[in-house]
């Protein structure tokens, strides 16, 4: 029998601390990030704007592409090379003309540029100023929307204390994403949206059985004479194959999906693959370790208060 | 032997045969996404604004003809703002035939009556409004789904979406420029008397009445590719429009060899209004107005009883096809604006699927192995479990027409490393239980039972992001919800309910177990 642990009872929870000032320290770098590059870079499904992928039949050199462009008064858009030495996308921000006009004046300049050659136009994107600034909108309610409903859920099958430190936990997680995103310079896009949400799904799927397992092992008296402290971190040992063993299988599939599954899913797979593993994580060390904490600062006061009650 | 043993089996054999027989062929159950067949995904907005507008104009004109019957003398009459008509009348003496007038529009309210100066304001009602903004929309919808159909696209979308707005998905379209004036045209088709009392010069320096307008015709010089615009006064008041039209076909032009022109046929009332215009107008020209563009501005030679007319204006043959298909469907009633675009053509799609599959290939290989190696025999129940999780995956997707997309198959990749979740919850729980000294049959039960409930709660936590997921998404990522939401589902059947199963077989049913692989 292959085991990855056996009887495992590492002190996660005391070295709490640790942890605190690791995320902290993680999360400072990508605020400072965000801020130093002015927020996150917007996909064209959130800021408008014009997208097209376009393949050479023989590799081209960029400046060529930009001089084309240039000609045609699209000489601030974005090129970039897609996943292919042939094959580039180029993005431009919303302008007065149509997307249409823009997209056939494109494909007109680089056909008839002899020195790229023959030219496949593959995708055209367009997305206006309104819908993007709806998307916007909507993606903050379905986050929020996202971390409300696993509140509401926690706190209905434990308590509200579990599902806050769950919470606090998942929004970690969103944050070292973002942060991942913005130190690799990814854009956020619908589908990197889609990427956060499910992992807001299945960080607090993790969260879950260690508190299923807290609470059986209370129920069952085993544990008695050992602190809140003891029994949360024997909780989270005996259920640390099962949540190691997971994440692996889920994160194998996230590895896949961001080396094999195409330029397209690129920055979808990366979101989910940071997700893993930050989701793994926060549940041993934030969300058990908050619900620790939260729990002795309540027993502190009440303590506190019963001395003033003894003392009068 | 265990409890129910041959009404379980039974139930999983009926799963899959039912799978199989609603999956079968694959390639025409499954419906793809445009992002891997290719094709155009539209977001229109339809400018609700504009019909309130004109039917706010039309009122303005009844009025107005109404008075000028009953000879009450007008200063001015005219649209202010969306949906507001100001009336001055020419003195106050006529005031309550006026009153009674206007109160026969029955949509809109007086406001800010002033009998001193003869002057009121007639503002239509909220309900109107909103009625007029719905009507835009829905009628909208229904021309272009017309236009579509005739235009011939295999299985299109067109939906509503929001207030104002309208989804149209066409796979396997690939001219998208010619797609788009097809469904973009307002097509709203005019018959209007030039002006000849009115010079052009005149006009255009600006003295012009005001039931006069410029309209430009455009005419492409072939062999200079110059364009040239030819402005005429016409009246702006339009003697029959497209809404009186029965027929439209596409016909060579006689006169212009290469070029196709479109020939239209009234209905009775189109017919009889067309023959009384043209008996009346005799030496006048008629321009025939297309969305604002003079298309051709014929002299009227005698009365015209057939209740015929012909388009022409250079157009190739495809041109006057879509002409004609856009006058049949009928005119939008307020004209659209293109909110959001996403082509893919149909090469990136067949590599998108090639990348996705071998994804979902290797994805599947690695959990596979992985669990062969780890858990051994359990590890090949919950293999096989996978194996019919992903067969259900699809039979429900085709069963329900929904639709695979890019991000779609990531799901699905996705959902092969979260479903063996359950199983690894499972096992892991059987282990314990043999530590502590029990039977191999007793730990499988405990496994299972106590495994239950925790089970259920991982599910409901990633099954109700998908569904805020879904509920947020726009098709790529719609698909992403789906796949992972039916994916989930399908695993409490696949890795519970049929893994026991097949342990039971294994175990449970025999009467000494020595030891479980696991």
């Amino acid at each position: 029998m292959i085991e990855l642990f056996r009887n495992p009872s590492y002190n996660f929870i005391g070295r709490r601390s640790w942890a605190y000032i690791a995320s902290a320290v993680f999360i400072a770098i990508g605020i400072a990030s965000l801020v130093a590059k002015g927020g996150l870079k917007y996909d064209i499904d959130f800021a408008g704007g014009t997208l097209i992928q376009v393949r050479f039949a023989e590799p081209p050199r960029i400046e060529r592409i930009r001089a084309t462009l240039v000609a045609i008064q699209l000489g601030d858009s974005v090129i970039q090379e897609f996943g292919d030495p042939r094959e580039f996308i180029i993005r431009m921000p919303l302008t007065a003309t149509n997307a249409e006009e823009v997209t056939r004046r494109v494909q007109a300049a680089l056909t008839s540029d002899a020195s790229l050659g023959k030219v496949e136009i593959r995708r055209v994107e367009f997305v206006g100023p309104q819908v993007g600034r709806d998307l916007q909108l909507q993606a903050v309610y379905a986050v929020l929307t996202g971390l409300l409903c696993m509140l509401l859920y926690i706190a209905f099958r434990f308590d509200l204390k579990g599902g806050v430190a769950a919470i606090v936990a998942v929004f970690h997680d969103v944050l070292v994403s973002l942060t991942a995103l913005s130190l690799t310079d990814r854009e956020f896009s619908l589908s990197v949206l889609a990427a956060l949400l499910t992992i807001i799904g299945y960080s607090v799927n993790d969260t879950i059985v260690a508190y299923d397992r807290l609470r059986e092992n209370r129920g069952k008296f085993v544990l008695k004479g050992q602190t809140f402290e003891q029994q949360m971190n024997t909780a989270i040992n005996q259920t640390l194959s099962r949540t190691v063993l997971t994440a692996l299988t889920v994160f194998f599939s996230t590895a896949i999906l961001l080396f094999f599954g195409g330029k397209v899913l690129e920055d979808m797979a990366f979101t989910l693959f940071v997700g893993v593993i930050t989701g793994t994580y926060s549940t041993v060390y934030i969300a058990g370790a908050l619900v620790v904490d939260w729990t002795s600062f309540v027993e502190g006061r009440f303590r506190r208060s019963k001395k003033a009650v003894a003392k009068a | 032997m265990p409890r129910n043993l041959w009404q379980r089996v039974s139930l999983v054999a009926v799963v899959v045969l039912g799978s199989v027989w609603f999956l079968y062929p694959p390639t025409r159950t499954i419906n793809l996404g445009l992002d891997l067949q290719g094709g155009i995904h539209l977001v229109l907005g339809v400018e609700t604004d504009k019909h309130v507008a004109s039917q706010t104009d039309r009122a303005a004109e009844d009025l107005k003809a109404t008075l000028e019957r009953k000879g009450i003398a007008l200063r001015r009459i005219a649209r202010d703002g969306d949906a507001t008509v100001v009336v001055e009348l020419a003195s106050p003496e006529s005031w309550n035939d006026a009153l009674t007038a206007a109160s026969e529009l029955q949509n809109f309210e007086r406001r800010d009556e002033d009998q001193a100066a003869g002057r009121f304001r007639l503002v239509m009602r909220e309900r109107v409004i909103n009625q007029l903004r719905d009507d835009a929309v829905r009628q909208g919808l229904e021309t272009i789904r017309n236009r579509v159909d005739q235009f011939g696209v295999a299985e299109p979308t067109i939906t509503r979406q929001g207030n104002d707005r309208i989804l149209i998905q066409l796979p396997g379209i690939h001219d998208v420029a010619r797609a788009k004036a097809l469904i973009g045209k307002t097509a709203l088709l005019e018959f209007k008397l030039l002006d000849e009392r009115v010079s052009v010069e005149e006009a255009l320096k600006g003295n012009l009445p005001d039931t006069d307008e410029i309209l430009y015709q455009r005419r492409v010089d072939p062999d200079a590719k110059s364009e040239r615009k030819i402005p005429y006064v016409v009246q702006k008041r339009a003697l029959l429009t497209g809404a009186e039209l029965t027929r439209a076909e596409v016909q060579a032009d006689p006169n212009s060899p290469g070029n196709w022109q479109v020939s239209i046929e009234f209905t009775a009332t189109g017919t009889r209004i067309f023959g009384e215009v043209t008996e009346q107008n005799v030496g006048k020209h008629l321009a025939i107005v297309l969305d604002g563009n003079v298309y051709s501005a014929p002299r009227i030679n005698e009365r015209i009883p057939g209740g015929r007319a012909v388009i022409t204006g250079q157009f190739t043959v495809n041109e006057a096809r879509d002409l004609a298909i856009v006058l049949r469907a009928g005119a939008l009633p307020a004209p659209v604006t293109i909110l959001e675009e996403r082509t893919v053509g149909p090469s990136l799609g067949a590599d998108s699927i090639r990348q996705g599959l071998i994804a979902i290939t290797a994805s599947a290989v690695i959990v596979f192995v992985f669990m062969l190696v780890y858990y051994r025999v359990a590890g090949l129940i919950a293999n096989i479990g996978l194996g019919l999780n992903l067969l259900m995956l699809m039979a429900c997707m085709a069963a329900f027409g929904a639709t695979l997309t890019l991000p779609g198959i990531a799901g699905i990749a996705l959902t092969i490393g979260m479903a063996v979740d359950t199983n690894i919850l499972i096992f892991e729980r059987i282990r314990e239980e043999l530590q502590v000294g029990k039977t191999p049959r007793s730990a499988i039960e405990a496994g299972f039972r106590r495994a239950f409930t925790i089970i259920v709660d991982t599910h409901a936590t990633v099954l109700v992001t998908a569904m805020i997921l879904y509920n947020f998404g726009t098709g790529p990522v719609r698909g992403f919800a789906v796949s992972l939401f039916v994916g989930l589902a399908a695993s409490l059947f696949s890795a519970y309910f049929f893994s026991r199963l097949l342990f039971d077989v294994m175990y449970v049913g025999r009467r000494k177990v020595e030891r479980v692989s696991i």
